[in-house]
């Protein structure tokens, strides 16, 4: 990067957090520099402080939080910039885009309103000014149908959409430096395609530099100049984006270059029993409707599917969000329902209510995404994990059923001392083992797992893949593996279903899918997962 | 949305209906009746003021009478007040404690949000525990502590507020009144602002907009502040109704001839009518008011839509 002149500058930060439990160091004295026009990726697992590091220098901090050092943007340190001098670089020279694309708009006013709030703001435009403006940037970031859109609010846009009037907002003020913290973790794949896309060429067009904080490598290479990569609020490594992929430096760069989960999964025999088919399953919701308020709207969100998965199968289910993967998941544990035929281990259960479902749930068991949300907080891990034993096998007791939590959660690489403690205590991976070592108590025979690895980190993620795969084998268990990730999909299914909008647009084996999908869809799908040419050009 | 108003309207007419006939029921099945605490009353004369009010006929038949005079509006003679229709005593004594309990509530949701929001803004300093301290104080000291507490200071020692009365609605007579009510409510709404603005200021929106260098009045009182609000939105409705329909203990403290007393005395009484008229008023006021919170809720949330 040489030649550039350098616009942001930060030397020594350092960020602490006041907590309950003392002060806490989240950026350890860090230095990082940014270089007019220039794309610099920050990257690191959840924790490592790369998201504290541009907040602190957007004085975005929580209120327990302080930073010190000096963040120099153009000759002026922002970390001590007046209240009403900050708010003239903010959303100006320097803006930011975030994470959550759903809830970063204000869901109570129009797009219109809070696109032309900041540019009134900063150029001092009348209303009427401001609204061209603002249609432009509509214009410009490719929302179809602006003036229409001015006046949607937030709800009625999708999450693509409201990253796209994010970055509008941003680029108000023909900003210096664009922030961008994890702008597509949230969106599906094909959408995360398109959103880098029209940021690369953005960049091109408006010359601002681009600072990108992610935890995905493969974005850092397909759009950065230069990388710092950051462990534990430190930076451990940085260099050009080529330099560092091809010659990692330090161990921590080289194990999340190697974090990609790998291998594949050998099809089942072909004489395997069957032990979980679904028969044109369907399932509807009603939408509305009630009294004097006329026909309720139907939507089909799982349209007459037909599954068979045999023993010791793994099926993966991908898709979109929207797609209906979940809700088929669901049917066929009759968590829903449905119409169309299930049967398991040879016995119809369509209709079993919920009376005669009870004995079989031990055998069907369901794991889900989010390690934070799906384990009780009030309840020790011993007791999260032994909670279905206390209904399927009544009989042991308290001291038969500690030992069995015991074992389950050495199974999952628990160590079992921990058992009294709370969820609280763990961190996320830690929780999704505790949460898979729930199912595996009760020694199913099928496990629902729906997204299990899309909340993790991704060398959290090989791991407990690695641990699925290592369970699947020991316990001859069925898979039906839900995930939007293809290429954890890619180590751990042999078969796949490719859904939309409730529908199977393709299905086969995975080495066929991954290598000759048939269906367009699949093959947009696999380009925008897989594909890895760069966004933009080297500058 | 008028449909869905319209639509609301005709759900409270069985609502209504529920109501009334519970609480005609339920009051004949206490003990006694309007005239039998009368002393002196001989057996002649109340066996004559009961045929006179048809209280010998057999009961589904009061029912439908009443089901069919409340039909024409018309609630029927107090039994204890005999001088007045219930109707009267609702037209002189319903304005009174409306414009009270009106009052208190537009204080209280101004005061009360105004030091909830100042609360939220200076959460964990002295500015945030004054405000919960002042909270906590006015929602358990009870009004029946207050009132007199006000008569005694601003009245007797102060000599500033008259100590009772009404004065036909002079402004100094109110002051007592209002204030005794305003108080545990104003703590009320302090406390849910104060909840509901603090997670209003740590939502994403509000980030989004500190990065954008919007100032802190917008960042506050336009984006942070509307999404506040909807809690204590929701908290009108019931309060509405509990306040409009006038406080037994105040209005008996200040001598306020509102109909706030009416439902007490009237139950003591067995007051027939004047027990049905007040459970008839409090359930349109409750009906009216939750349904204009719903109406306020899609005002403010764009998200909430009926049709």
């Amino acid at each position: 990067m040489t030649g550039r002149e350098t616009i942001l500058d930060v030397r020594g930060l350092r960020v602490r957090f006041r907590t309950l439990d003392g002060t806490v160091e989240a950026v350890k004295g860090i230095d990082i520099h940014v270089g007019a026009g220039e794309t610099v990726a920050v990257v690191g697992e959840s924790g490592s402080g790369k998201s504290q590091t541009m907040m602190a220098a957007m004085r975005l901090l929580a209120s327990n939080g302080e930073a010190s050092g000096t963040v120099d943007y153009r000759g002026r340190n922002l970390l001590e910039l007046g209240k009403s001098d900050l708010n003239k670089v903010r959303g100006s020279k320097i803006s930011m885009i975030f994470q959550e694309p759903m809830t970063s708009l204000d869901p109570l006013y129009t797009i219109g309103n809070q696109l032309i709030e900041p540019i009134r703001r900063h150029r001092g435009l009348g209303a009427a000014e401001a609204r061209k403006e603002a249609l432009k940037l509509l214009r410009l970031v490719r929302i179809p149908d602006p003036e229409r859109r001015m006046k949607s609010y937030p709800y009625e846009m999708s999450g693509g959409q409201r990253q796209r009037v994010m970055i509008a907002m941003a680029l108000a003020n023909d900003p210096d430096i664009l922030i961008a913290d994890e702008p597509t973790t949230a969106l599906d794949v094909t959408i995360q395609g398109e959103i880098l896309t029209l940021l690369a060429e953005l960049q091109q067009k408006l010359g601002m530099a681009i600072v990108f904080i992610t935890h995905d490598l493969g974005i850092v290479r397909r759009f950065a100049d230069r990388v710092y990569v950051m462990r534990s609020g430190e930076v451990v490594e940085e260099g050009e984006t080529e330099a560092l992929f091809s010659a990692p430096q330090h161990d921590y760069t080289k194990m999340l270059l190697a974090a990609e989960p790998t291998g594949s999964k050998d099809p089942p025999p072909p004489n395997a029993p069957v032990l979980l088919e679904g028969r044109n399953v369907e399932v509807t919701f009603r939408i509305g409707g009630g009294f004097l308020a006329g026909e309720p709207m139907l939507l089909r969100a799982v349209d007459r599917i037909s599954v068979r998965l045999k023993r010791r199968q793994t099926i993966g289910i991908v898709g979109e969000s929207g797609s209906g993967k979940s809700t088929l998941g669901r049917a066929l544990l009759r968590l829903l329902p449905s119409d169309g035929v299930i049967r398991f281990d040879d016995k119809d259960i369509s209709h079993a209510d919920r009376q005669a479902m009870r004995p079989l749930r031990r055998e069907l068991q369901l794991v889900f995404q989010d390690p934070f949300g799906s384990l009780s907080p009030r309840m020790t891990v011993g007791q999260v994990v032994t909670e279905g034993l206390l209904v399927h096998e009544p009989e042991l007791s308290g001291r038969q059923r500690d030992q069995r939590a015991v074992e389950a959660l050495r199974e999952v690489g628990i160590d079992p001392n921990a058992r009294n403690r709370y969820p609280h205590e763990f961190s996320g991976g830690q929780r999704q083992r505790i949460a898979i070592a729930r199912a595996m108590i009760l020694k199913p025979k099928v496990v629902v797992l729906d997204e299990p690895t899309s909340a993790l980190d991704r060398s959290v993620q090989k791991q407990i893949v690695d641990l699925l795969r290592q369970l699947q084998a020991e316990h001859d268990l069925s898979y039906l593996f839900i995930s939007h990730d293809l290429s954890v999909v890619r180590a751990m299914a042999d078969y796949i279903i490719v859904m939309r909008q409730g529908k199977i647009v393709e299905e086969g084996p995975t080495e066929a899918i991954f290598d000759h999908p048939q269906d367009t869809y699949t093959q947009t799908l696999m380009a925008a997962a897989i594909d890895s040419t760069r966004f933009r050009a080297s500058a | 949305m008028l449909l869905y108003v319209f639509r609301r309207l005709l759900t409270a007419i069985p609502t209504l209906f529920v109501i009334v006939t519970l609480a005609f029921f339920l009051i004949r099945v206490a003990p006694g009746g309007p005239f039998n605490q009368e002393r002196g009353l001989s057996p002649e004369i109340k066996a004559n003021l009961e045929a006179q009010f048809g209280l010998n006929d057999p009961l589904w038949v009061q029912y439908l009478h009443y089901l069919k005079n409340l039909a024409h509006g018309d609630f029927g003679p107090s039994y204890n007040l005999p001088d007045f229709t219930v109707g009267e005593l609702f037209a002189k004594g319903l304005p009174i404690s409306v414009q009270l309990g009106a009052s208190a509530l537009v204080l209280a949701l101004l005061l009360g949000s105004l030091l909830g929001t100042v609360a939220a803004l200076n959460q964990n300093k002295a500015g945030d525990y004054s405000v919960i301290a002042l909270a906590t104080a006015g929602s358990t000291i009870p009004t029946f502590v207050i009132a007199p507490i006000i008569q005694l200071v601003f009245g007797l020692t102060w000599r500033l507020l008259p100590i009772g009365g009404w004065g036909d609605g002079a402004f100094v007579n109110k002051i007592g009144p209002v204030l005794t009510l305003a108080l545990p409510q104003i703590a009320i709404v302090a406390r849910l602002m104060r909840g509901s603005m603090i997670e209003s200021l740590h939502s994403h929106h509000i980030r989004t907009a500190r990065a954008l260098g919007l100032s802190d009045w917008s960042v506050v009182v336009k984006h942070a502040l509307r999404g506040a609000v909807l809690p204590i939105v929701s908290f009108t409705g019931p309060a509405a109704a509990a306040l409009l329909t006038g406080s037994i203990i105040v209005e008996t403290i200040f001598a306020i001839p509102g109909v706030g007393r009416y439902f007490v005395d009237a139950a003591l009484n067995r007051d027939y009518t004047l027990v049905m008229g007040t459970v008839v008023v409090i359930a349109i006021f409750t009906i009216v008011f939750n349904l204009i919170v719903d109406i306020m809720y899609a005002v403010v949330d764009p998200r909430v839509r009926y049709d």
